[in-house]
């Protein structure tokens, strides 16, 4: 890729706009394909809209060997090619540039809308629909397999258990199932479209609410964004203790996830006692700044609450307390031949289908792909101390259940250390205005995997777009391709290896 | 087997005793809020301008919050330079009527009564559906955390029924996006009459965060009556749990 073309940049870096080079499509196409050929992966792919009507196509990609990322950029007006048919990674991206702008990427294999709303372009729609056509959720085309013994089976939006929506369509044959899709969008709230034009002060709440089992993590990404664009370092005290609650956010539900993979296999003892030791986890995040789930303690320019040294003593000695049962509830797990041979070989998504998919987090990481942005990326806390990347290479349920164990006790380890050296000084500093005309790509580990944002300013300073890649954005995916010729009664189990999140897809 | 009874005797008895034991809540817990205009900065205005809902309305010594759009994050109570504004370790939030929830200067807004003769008929067994309509997934996991042996729900008579046809009452979380509107609506239909419907959190009560947003219906009594509300965002399980306890007689 010649260096002319785009920008590399680093995480958690503001660079200005007038940086970032322009190219024609075939220029952008042809870098985009040999760059992901070459093991690139796309981070985010995006529409922003131009004052002359354009669209501004930005694509980040990562290239994990170098540790930097490296962004991309074209103007259209219209239809596109589309990058799907060479890159499958691309499909949901460019399914969401076609349902936000009303620009169709021609030749997409796929092409239906992933949050049933109306183009932000008013009067441009990729699929032609009139202003006075009610959009209705998950009203599309599906995928269909025909056969006298082929029969469909739909669940959702409203599920059994206390989760949220989603529309899940099977083609089955038996208790086969020959293809999953997946349909989202119900609980779209406008949270990108509502950040431009702040920061306000509903930014904050905002990404903490985006999704709300990863309050840390994505106001975590938010404020390395603004903080990014303001020029502000943040005191080396405030980043131990946000990373401190990272890893406690991953601790919380990766427990609670090996606990409800127990439960949906039947094994009652796991799923009850891990259902009480992610409330410990929470109720450890609540000793930090009085939420369980972490609201209200990491803000821009630091965080909000400090941990002095007798909560940290507190904080170690509950910790301790914890990680030893939640030891006993998991180990149980991997001596019971009856709870093995159902992880075992469920679900498994290989090493090859991970990587064209583009999958990140624990799903990547349980296919044997290295992919942490603790390792990749580092940011923050990360920089300075390293927790070791967690993988399996089976990717089954199993695998995805084993990494979770693994993480826990390499995050708990990590908050150990931390919590005995917090650095001194202060824990917050204030932000000042954002430069004007300036860009940031921001990602951060979270417990489902890389969460990115990139924010731009405008002239002014004030945020001009806000995109958000949540990790189920590239997740929901493989969770489509691990059903395929399972029993369509493993689809609990297999969506629970997964959990991945509909608000924080929806936006 | 043998390891499963060595486990769960390792483990323990875990279940909390609430509502009759104390209510273990952490020291920076922020509950109900209090208001005391006297000490106020004529035109401060500081705290009405740093919430992100718009819950604290009037001014001086007529200020009010309105505890259905407070996110309980204290930006308030920071900004203040009078500590006019405080939050209370105070878990017990839930109302009846929507106004109950506004808290006015300087008296507090009454605790929610128990067991109102109109819902006699689910105070020793209430089956609730719950539907996110547009939630976070916060106010979903503390109630879901209700059902584990922390809690223990059902020994109150209490559980989360997996049908609506199955179910008493509708628990409702979420600013009720417009994508979910429909689905709320059939949701609530399906449940036989008589119902009780219960809105969790400040989403579900006002929009929360969302408040006015074209994608959403600033909360669920846009769409369906609510007969309880739990403020939050999200609200403690306890406060949720307290909540319920308005319904049910039965405790253990």
């Amino acid at each position: 890729m010649s260096s002319a073309s785009v920008l590399r940049i680093h995480n958690g870096e503001a660079y200005p706009c007038g940086a970032m080079p322009q190219v024609g499509m075939a220029e952008f196409r042809a870098h985009a394909l040999a760059a992901i050929a070459a093991g690139a992966r796309i981070v985010a792919f995006f529409g922003v809209p131009r004052s002359d009507e354009a669209i501004r196509l930005l694509l980040v990609l990562a290239q994990a060997e170098t540790g930097m990322l490296s962004l991309l950029a074209t103007d259209l007006r219209d239809d596109y090619p589309a990058l799907t048919p060479h890159c499958p990674q691309a499909h949901w991206f460019e399914r969401e540039i076609a349902e936000q702008w009303g620009v169709r990427p021609i030749d997409h294999p796929w092409l239906k809308p992933i949050r049933f709303h109306r183009s932000y372009r008013p009067g441009r729609d990729a699929w032609g629909r009139a202003a006075a056509n009610e959009i209705l959720p998950c009203v599309t085309e599906f995928f269909r397999v025909e056969g006298v013994e082929v029969h469909e089976v739909a669940v959702g939006p409203v599920h059994a258990g206390v989760i949220e929506p989603g529309h899940f369509r099977f083609q089955c044959h038996g208790e086969r199932v020959f293809h999953l899709e997946i349909s989202l969008g119900y609980q779209h709230r406008g949270v990108e479209r509502a950040m431009v034009g702040g920061p306000t002060s509903r930014s904050v709440p905002y990404m903490e609410t985006l999704a709300g089992d990863t309050t840390i993590g994505h106001v975590t990404a938010y404020c390395q964004a603004l903080e990014a664009l303001a020029g502000c370092r943040v005191p080396a005290r405030a980043e131990v203790l946000r990373g401190i609650a990272l890893e406690m956010e991953r601790l919380a539900n990766h427990t609670g996830d090996l606990g409800a993979l127990a439960g949906d296999v039947g094994y009652l003892p796991t799923a009850s006692f891990c259902g009480r030791l992610r409330g410990d986890f929470l109720n450890m995040s609540a000793l930090l700044c009085g939420s369980r789930f972490g609201r209200g303690l990491v803000r821009p320019g630091g965080a909000a609450f400090d941990l002095e040294p007798a909560r940290a003593a507190e904080l170690g000695d509950r910790l301790d307390r914890t990680l030893k049962d939640v030891a006993g509830a998991v180990n149980l797990l991997w001596e019971s031949p009856s709870v093995l041979a159902r992880f075992e070989e469920t679900g498994a998504v290989s090493r090859e289908v991970a990587e064209a998919l583009g999958l990140v987090g624990v799903a990547a990481r349980a296919s044997g792909l290295e992919r942490d942005v603790r390792f990749d990326f580092p940011a923050g806390i990360s920089r300075l101390s390293q927790i070791p990347v967690s993988s399996w290479q089976s990717g089954d349920v199993f695998a995805r259940a084993w990494v979770r164990w693994l993480e826990i006790q390499r995050s708990a380890e990590f908050i150990r250390d931390q919590a005995q050296a917090l650095p001194d000084g202060p824990i917050r500093t204030t932000v000042g205005p954002l430069f004007p005309d300036q860009l940031v790509v921001s990602l951060v580990e979270g417990w489902r995997g890389e969460i990115c944002h990139v924010a731009l300013t405008d002239g002014d300073g004030r945020l001009a777009h806000y995109k958000v890649v949540d990790p189920s954005f590239h997740n929901w995916m493989g969770l489509a391709m691990a059903l395929r010729n399972q029993e369509i009664s493993d689809f609990p189990l297999c969506n629970k290896s997964f959990n991945l999140s509909y608000c924080g897809h929806d936006l | 087997m043998l390891r499963e009874f060595v486990e769960r005797i390792k483990q323990g008895y875990r279940t909390i005793p609430y509502p009759k034991g104390e209510a273990v809540l952490p020291d920076r817990f922020r509950g109900k809020p209090k208001i005391d205009g006297s000490a106020c900065v004529p035109d401060c205005r500081a705290c009405i301008a740093a919430c992100p809902t718009g819950a604290i309305g009037g001014a001086d010594k007529a200020l009010t919050l309105d505890m259905g759009r407070c996110l309980f994050c204290a930006d308030c109570a920071a900004a203040c330079p009078e500590k006019t504004l405080q939050f209370t370790r105070e878990h017990r939030l839930a109302a009846w009527a929507r106004e109950d929830l506004i808290l006015r200067n300087p008296q507090s807004a009454p605790q929610a009564p128990r067991d109102p003769t109109r819902l006699s008929l689910f105070r020793r067994s209430l089956k609730l559906r719950q539907v996110s309509a547009g939630g976070c997934n916060a106010c979903e996991a503390d109630i879901n955390v209700l059902s584990t042996i922390a809690f223990d729900l059902g020994r109150f008579g209490i559980q989360i029924v997996a049908s609506p046809r199955h179910a008493d009452g509708l628990l409702i979380t979420g600013p009720v996006t417009e994508n979910m509107k429909l689905a709320l609506e059939k949701t609530y239909h399906a449940l036989p009459p008589p119902r009780v419907v219960i809105a969790v959190g400040a989403c579900a009560i006002s929009g929360g965060p969302y408040i006015d947003h074209p994608e959403a219906h600033n909360g669920a009594a846009a769409i369906v009556p609510v007969d309880l509300f739990i403020p939050g965002c999200p609200p403690h399980p306890l406060t949720i749990l307290d909540g319920l306890l308005r319904i049910t007689t039965l405790e253990a």
